[in-house]
């Protein structure tokens, strides 16, 4: 997986702050897991917090606090926490946690049409929701910018926009006012996976998208 | 000494650095209850002073506390002073906690297990990594920053803020927010010798 667009710093900061809604974390963790670049721009970031919780002010915790927690390590038996078993179904296409949350075959998904030989499928609930978009060969996404924080990443197939050329394992992470129109590669469908974070409201790109699809 | 408004003082009391990060590897290597103890006294404070800068409840801050603390027990045989200092490692648990245990879900983190998970090139050698992540010049440069990029990266730390609750809060366009961000960032990691 040979990565060429990678989250921007902004989202990175806030990965490491803690700051970053779920479904933006499960793309920038799931890129992390192929970047050793933005891992190591990531334990920066992180030193940031230590250097805060190095110099907070500290606040006297209650009597008795130091016992409990040596109470439960006591009755800590192993610490080492079982992996859970591998079942083989999950998707190879991407690494975890992403890769975990799909299943091995797409296709399995329930997907419905949104116009112009694009498909769209959810995952997750609530705050972890993720949404997928498939795109049929050579088909273009209507021209659209980004409201909230959205990033995108490539699963499987390609699309060119004015950016360039976005594969699998690229993540997409565009400023506010940045507009494009990405277009598929005309060998496969392009699925990518779409996170935002407001994912409970009716504010993303994809509603905009249908929108638009409506007026045409 | 200038201090970032608010986070309190920059000269520490009690172990040093480098003693701290001992303490962690006898809990590691000698599961030293002495050295759990003494890390304890050191961080549950400034744990649970980081937590309530939010506004979390004294209770909340203290099961946040409890749960950082035992996780630092457990999982102290993955700590690397190589890779992050004491107090950046028990950042990420307690950070890692407060998502759990406030928005009740778990946060999403690489698996070095995966097959498909990239290791660190052999390039990014102990002293490189050391020396970027260095507290004192993290300290150092966030004193230098101006107030705005200060308060957005202590409402992203502190606060846990989304940018959008970022550009809310302060009545700033998004754009604005993580432009903010990003330079503020940029300079921390100018001031440790990241010019990439």
């Amino acid at each position: 997986m040979m990565i060429r667009h990678h989250p921007n710093e902004a989202t990175l900061l806030s990965y490491a702050s803690g700051g970053l809604p779920t479904a933006l974390s499960a793309i920038v963790a799931t890129h992390l897991a192929v970047c050793p670049t933005c891992r190591a721009r990531t334990a920066e970031a992180e030193a940031i917090g230590g250097a805060l919780l190095g110099a907070v002010e500290p606040v006297e915790v209650g009597a008795g606090a130091l016992d409990r927690a040596l109470a439960a390590i006591d009755a800590d038996f192993a610490g080492d926490v079982n992996q859970v078993a591998d079942t083989g179904m999950r998707n190879r296409d991407l690494p975890s946690p992403l890769g975990a949350m799909l299943p091995a075959d797409l296709d399995s998904l329930r997907w419905w049409p949104v116009g112009r030989g694009i498909r769209q499928a959810r995952v997750g609930t609530g705050e972890a929701m993720i949404r997928l978009l498939r795109i049929a060969p050579g088909r273009a996404v209507p021209q659209h910018s980004h409201g909230g924080h959205e990033m995108t990443m490539i699963v499987s197939g390609s699309y060119t926009d004015e950016i360039g050329r976005f594969m699998p394992g690229d993540v997409v992470d565009l400023d506010p006012e940045v507009t494009h129109q990405p277009v598929s590669d005309a060998d496969t469908d392009c699925i990518c996976i779409i996170a935002t974070d407001a994912p409970l409201e009716f504010t993303g790109w994809v509603p905009r998208l249908m929108q638009s699809l409506v007026r045409v | 000494m200038k201090q970032v408004p608010g986070s309190g003082s920059f000269e520490t009391t009690g172990p040093s650095i480098p003693e701290l990060n001992r303490l962690l590897v006898d809990i590691a290597e000698k599961r030293s209850r002495a050295a759990f103890a003494e890390l304890f006294s050191h961080f549950a404070p400034r744990i649970k002073g980081f937590i309530m800068r939010s506004g979390t409840s004294e209770e909340l801050a203290e099961e946040i506390v409890q749960e950082t603390m035992v996780t630092v027990w457990t999982k102290a045989t993955q700590f690397d002073a190589a890779r992050a200092g004491a107090s950046t490692w028990i950042f990420t648990i307690a950070r890692n906690k407060r998502i759990d245990i406030l928005r009740r879900v778990s946060r999403p983190e690489p698996d070095p297990e995966d097959p498909m998970f990239q290791p660190d090139p052999p390039q990014s050698g102990e002293e490189f990594t050391q020396s970027r992540q260095d507290q004192v010049r993290v300290r150092a440069a966030l004193e230098h920053l101006p107030p705005e990029q200060v308060e957005i990266v202590r409402l992203s730390f502190f606060d846990s803020l989304t940018h959008s609750e970022i550009a809310e809060r302060l009545s700033l366009p998004l754009g604005t927010v993580k432009s903010r961000l990003r330079l503020s960032f940029r300079k921390i990691r100018s001031a440790l010798g990241d010019e990439r």
